[in-house]
């Protein structure tokens, strides 16, 4: 059947179109020498090494943690609360925080960035180290929203019921009901929004942009004053970490209902 | 249990705090923003209250005039790739067993989440003449000697692609996996080869989906602003380059904010129709 086989073909293509450019940096990071060759010439897992060992890159990767964990949980606290009560309550003018909850993924994020930057610098706070953190979890907000609200879509109104008749008050349906079967989506919600933040470059630069180096900032400034092995290293790293939170994402909960498919139950 | 309406002050509490952050630190920085765009810059970098149009007077320049035509034609072209090669593959991958499509699904995550400046980077040494793609064309005698596809438009308009692909397939996904398929086997029992009854039944019925699709996309890639600066030259700027560029390197901050502003009207009216093609689309 060459239908198939043109298909197979369209499909391995695809995936070496996505992933040759990650095998490439992957291949020169194993270089011997400061040199960004491929083939790789000679063989070293020195620049591996030195994502960690190296006091600039491991600072950058611990600023980078830190701001994505903080950002997230704010990203998760500002989220929850808005898709609970849109669930909870019949408030129709509530769906403007709803909206603006969404807005900064719809919009480009040089727009979000510019904001922020205005923002700390008429305030006088521009360049404090938290800065990134409150306009990462805002900037975020949407991913939380986006799986929490389909978490709260999917429960069961008669089991709230059930609860209600056996004489259980808001407070305990709450606690032993509702966010059980909202926790998975709240879970791959900080999922998505920390490693987001973690690659996240333009607000980080325009709110500390000159003061605090996150990854990406450093990788951007190697790019303009002088590449090493290290920046493609750790660009592997980054890689790596995004597709085991996914993976664990997937492995843990539903990811193709997350995603918008119908959930059929096992397809095969 | 039946949704009520807020009653007392104290279920109202729930909703105050997201209202609060996200008053204060989106829709108070934007508006900062937009009265900064009224401003009057000043020497060294900085600006002062006024009610200028003056920056928004630099839209008519011939320079602007370029720029905003390249970003729109670039983004449009990044869209139209994209959906050319997204459609049939979420078509395939909405067919491919539920292990293979969660396998496919982590990978696109994986690469949608990857920093604009990490694909910036392994694109520019993809394309590279000492790592590059063309030494395997030298290798294998269809080159004669390596050479650098970067930067230039194909190598900006490659990048923009790669970081673009993943969402296209996620903003289609939904509705190809809820297509029915009873639709493509009615079609092919009554005799039309699997491209035609793609081709004339499933595709029209997508049809509002794949033109939204397209705007969001659009959106996306006119967002892009680091992938113009690092795989291309100064003429591939973007308007969100511009923007960035006038903001930190210029130091002219109303001219920035007056672009930004103008980026996001363009971009809600594209929202706008997006929100307008969905409600009809529901009504049927």
């Amino acid at each position: 059947m060459s239908a198939v086989w043109l298909k197979r073909l369209f499909l391995s293509a695809l995936a070496a179109f996505m992933t040759l450019p990650i095998l490439v940096i992957a291949g020169v990071a194993l270089n011997e020498k400061k040199t960004l060759a491929f083939p790789p010439q000679g063989f070293s897992l020195e620049w591996y090494a030195q994502a960690f060992t190296d006091d600039g890159w491991r600072a950058a990767l611990v600023h980078s943690v830190l701001v994505a964990t903080a950002a997230a949980a704010i990203s998760v606290s500002i989220a929850v609360p808005i898709a609970w009560f849109l669930w909870r309550r019949v408030a129709p003018w509530a769906r403007i925080v709803e909206v603006l909850g969404l807005a900064p993924f719809i919009l480009p994020p040089v727009i979000t960035a510019l904001g922020a930057l205005s923002f700390w610098a008429t305030t006088g706070f521009y360049g404090q180290p938290w800065t990134v953190v409150i306009s990462h979890g805002i900037f975020f907000v949407s991913l939380p929203l986006v799986t929490v609200t389909l978490g709260f879509a999917t429960i069961d109104r008669e089991i709230i019921e059930a609860g209600m008749t056996m004489g259980a008050d808001d407070r305990t349906l709450l606690k032993t009901v509702v966010f059980p079967l909202v926790r998975p989506y709240i879970i791959s919600g900080f999922a998505f929004a920390f490693v987001l933040s973690l690659n996240e470059y333009i607000v980080a630069y325009m709110t500390v942009g000159f003061t605090l180096e996150t990854i990406p900032i450093k990788i951007f400034n190697a790019l303009r004053y002088g590449y090493t092995p290290t920046m493609a290293s750790v660009s592997v790293f980054f890689v790596l970490v995004a597709v085991v939170v996914f993976g664990l994402v997937a492995r843990f909960g539903d990811l193709p209902k997350l995603l918008g498919a119908w959930s059929e139950g096992d397809k095969g | 249990m039946r949704r009520t309406p807020p009653e007392r002050a104290a279920d109202y509490f729930p909703i105050a705090y997201p209202a609060f952050m996200l008053g204060l630190f989106f829709v108070v920085p934007f508006a900062i923003m937009v009265a900064v765009s009224f401003f009057r810059r000043v020497q060294g970098g900085f600006y002062e209250p006024a009610f200028t149009f003056a920056n928004y007077g630099r839209f008519l320049s011939v320079f602007f005039g370029e720029v905003l035509v390249f970003s729109l034609v670039l983004a449009g072209l990044v869209s139209a790739v994209c959906l050319l090669l997204g459609v049939p593959f979420t078509y395939f991958l909405t067919k491919l067993s539920r292990k293979a499509q969660v396998f496919w699904l982590v990978a696109l995550l994986g690469v949608l989440s990857l920093s604009e400046v990490i694909i910036g980077f392994a694109w520019s040494t993809l394309l590279s003449r000492t790592a590059g793609l063309s030494n395997l064309l030298v290798a294998i005698g269809v080159m004669d000697r390596p050479d650098a596809w970067t930067p230039g438009f194909a190598a900006v308009l490659t990048g923009l692609v790669y970081q673009a692909f993943p969402y296209t397939v996620l903003v289609l996904y939904p509705s190809f996996s809820r297509l029915d398929p009873s639709l493509m086997e009615a079609s092919r029992t009554l005799g039309a080869s699997p491209l035609k009854a793609f081709s004339t039944v499933v595709l029209p019925v997508l049809r509002k989906t794949l033109i939204a699709t397209f705007i969001i996309v659009f959106i996306f890639a006119l967002g892009a602003y680091l992938l113009p600066q690092i795989l291309g030259r100064p003429q591939h700027w973007t308007l969100s380059v511009l923007i960035t560029d006038q903001a930190v390197y210029q130091s002219n901050m109303p001219f920035a904010a007056a672009m930004a502003v103008f980026l996001v009207v363009a971009s809600l009216s594209l929202v706008v129709i997006v929100a307008a093609l969905n409600r009809k689309g529901a009504g049927q």
